[in-house]
């Protein structure tokens, strides 16, 4: 992710005109207008916290990936696009592709035939009381706080392409969501998701097909590139031999196993925030075909995300630089290219739909984190802790109330993050220490029936530990990143994977050691929890091409063409 | 209950119309000092054009069915 307090300069990029404003009114009516529709459709705690379970895989799939979708990431990655070239590609192929598809083939049936809430839900029923509480705490506190950061980013966002006030962004966003998300709950916010895709492909797929006819094509886009800047900027995988070797400074080791296999593991199979969405679905096949859905469609959202920050490279007569450097100068910096690209080629309407799918992605990134914290507080914190016996209707009364005060907190935050920039850039180092030990936690759990109650606690609290230790040691001495991430070329985005990785393997170590120091949980209560031990029901009396399986298959091939086609 | 798919087929015939409304102008009204590059292809028309069909298509297809 990108370092928020950074993605600001004092310019205003475009001008709006009667119809883009229209355009972007009429989406705050139509997401309010879903909300109210759906305020007689969210009266159980099924339906206000689960969507009642019934989402179809496309509904459930579609959500899934909006969850992600925010637009933060959009212009995040694009600046990435441009500043370290198609590199940043990995962060959408082997950085969510294989953890989607194990989420769906391998997790799913744990998660669905458990009936359980939430992932900390998942951890009660698996390790017990103190293992839940810890995670749902966590995830709460950050949950809430990312919201804040997230508000206070498209705020500043609003600022500088549209000159938005910055309270006027805050309290209207924040409103909405409010409104929408109390009175529809997670239906609610599933709507407004998939909405959302759909907006953002419509209102950023222009870019990479009139950039594409500018720049003559991909194969003159490439010499384009290669002639300003150096060809490791449309390589895939053929720099990432050494750190020195590539615009990113990391090599495939941090890609593979760190990014890969620990990092998009965690936040695609443990993040309650996307996994919420899939455990709406209406039945396991479709639980099982949402994150292949997702998947497929994950693959294509480079084009609209990676090239516009190619094309930026090759088309834009400007050079982009660091924030600090465009604050000096005043000119633009990375994280300015998609609003830059937008300005270049959307014309009046089209430049209001570019702007909606931002406000979009911000909105329904924020009613996501919302919609989660209400969950997770609701039955995995206040029901546990407070009021064990309440009835079903004080506790979707408790969810309608958590919304509003979540986003109040939220809120706080924003206004906490414009006094102390420097507060957003801790909170999301907060997000990344905690991801990786919970996916070590929950696949030991969901794997290996040995592993007990206090491993699994030990386990996630000794990993969350060390991933906060390895940080603070970077943040305090910037050369201990050499031993971190084990060489003296390696950078920042180096240190995240390095420090996922190693956390992940801490939790794994002190799980198996303390898992075999202790009492194992009887068989009989991991039924429907622990591979082995749980019947897993076969998707059968479906054509071939309606199993999870076959698209996971073709999901798969797609993505290993696609690495070699760019290698 | 009322699709989620047609709630998206609103918002892509709103969004459509309102686009391709704002393509046509500039085709018959064009402006002195055109902001964006490539606009002799008129992006905004065309797409605009086609969010709309694909709008109505949805509207059709998902519109609330009457039950006996």
């Amino acid at each position: 992710m990108m370092p928020l307090a950074a993605m600001f300069v004092e310019t205003r990029l475009v001008h709006m005109s009667a119809i883009d404003i229209a355009i972007v009114a009429f989406y705050f009516i139509l997401v309010l207008a879903i909300g109210f529709y759906l305020k007689g459709q969210a009266n159980t705690g099924e339906d206000f916290f689960m969507a009642g379970r019934e989402m179809t895989s496309w509904v459930a799939g579609l959500s899934f990936l909006s969850a992600n979708l925010g637009a933060l990431e959009l212009m995040g990655w694009a600046g990435s696009a441009y500043q370290y070239g198609i590199l940043a590609t990995h962060w959408y192929w082997i950085g969510a592709i294989p953890a989607m598809l194990f989420l769906a083939l391998v997790m799913m049936p744990f998660y669905y035939i458990s009936k359980t809430h939430s992932v900390p839900g998942y951890l009660n029923l698996r390790f017990g009381e103190p293992s839940r509480i810890l995670s749902a705490v966590c995830f709460a506190f950050m949950t809430v706080l990312m919201s804040g950061v997230n508000m206070f980013a498209m705020a500043k966002v609003m600022q500088i392409v549209l000159g938005w006030d910055l309270n006027f962004s805050i309290w209207i966003s924040s409103l909405t969501v409010a409104i929408y998300v109390a009175l529809g709950g997670l239906r609610s916010a599933i709507f407004n998701e998939v909405l959302q895709f759909f907006l953002i492909w419509a209102g950023a797929l222009m870019i990479p097909v009139l950039g594409l006819y500018e720049a003559g094509g991909w194969t003159n886009l490439k010499a384009e590139i290669a002639h300003r800047f150096s060809t490791q900027y449309v390589h895939l995988w053929s720099g990432l031999g050494h750190f020195s070797s590539n615009p990113m400074g990391i090599n495939w080791v941090g890609i593979v196993f760190g990014l890969g296999a620990v990092i998009s593991m965690g936040y695609w199979t443990t993040d309650f925030l996307v996994v919420q969405r899939i455990l709406a679905a209406k039945d396991l096949r479709s639980a099982e075909m949402a994150p292949i859905i997702g998947a497929g469609f994950k693959m294509l959202v480079p084009l609209i995300v990676i090239l516009p920050g190619l094309l930026g490279l090759a088309v834009l007569p400007m050079h982009l630089t660091g924030e600090a450097q465009a604050a000096v100068t005043g000119g633009h910096s990375y994280n300015d290219v998609l609003p830059l690209m937008l300005a270049r080629y959307c014309g009046p309407g089209l430049l209001g739909l570019g702007i909606t799918a931002l406000i979009a992605g911000f909105m329904s990134g924020m009613a996501g984190n919302v919609s989660a914290f209400t969950t997770v507080w609701t039955y995995d914190i206040y029901r546990p802790l407070i009021n064990k016996r309440a009835t079903d209707a004080h506790y979707v009364s408790m969810g309608r109330w958590t919304t509003v005060i979540g986003v109040l907190i939220s809120v706080g935050t924003a206004y906490l993050v414009m006094q102390f920039a420097s507060i957003m850039d801790y909170v999301q180092a907060l997000f990344s220490f905690f991801i990786a030990p919970l996916f070590g936690t929950v696949i030991l759990g969901m794997l290996w029936r040995r592993a007990s109650n206090w491993g699994g606690f030990w386990g996630l609290l000794c990993g969350t530990i060390s991933s906060v230790g390895m940080w603070t040691w970077v943040k305090l001495d910037p050369t201990a990143l050499r031993y971190v991430a084990l060489s003296p070329d390696a950078k920042g985005l180096a240190q995240d994977m390095y420090q996922a990785l190693w956390s992940f393997l801490v939790c794994v170590i002190v799980t198996v050691v303390v898992s075999l120091m202790t009492k194992p949980k009887p068989a009989a209560e991991l039924n429907g929890l622990v591979m082995g031990l749980t019947e897993v029901p076969h998707v059968e009396n479906v054509a071939f091409y309606q199993k999870p399986i076959f698209w996971a298959g073709i999901v798969t091939a797609v993505f290993i063409a696609l690495n070699i086609i760019f290698w | 209950m009322i699709s989620i798919w047609l709630f998206i087929g609103i918002s892509l015939l709103v969004n459509g119309a309102l686009i391709l409304g704002a393509g046509i102008k500039q085709i018959l009204y064009p402006p002195a000092n055109p902001t964006v590059v490539l606009f002799s292809l008129h992006a905004n028309a065309w797409w605009g054009g086609f969010l709309f069909l694909l709008g109505l298509f949805y509207c059709i297809h998902f519109r609330p069915k009457r039950t006996h």
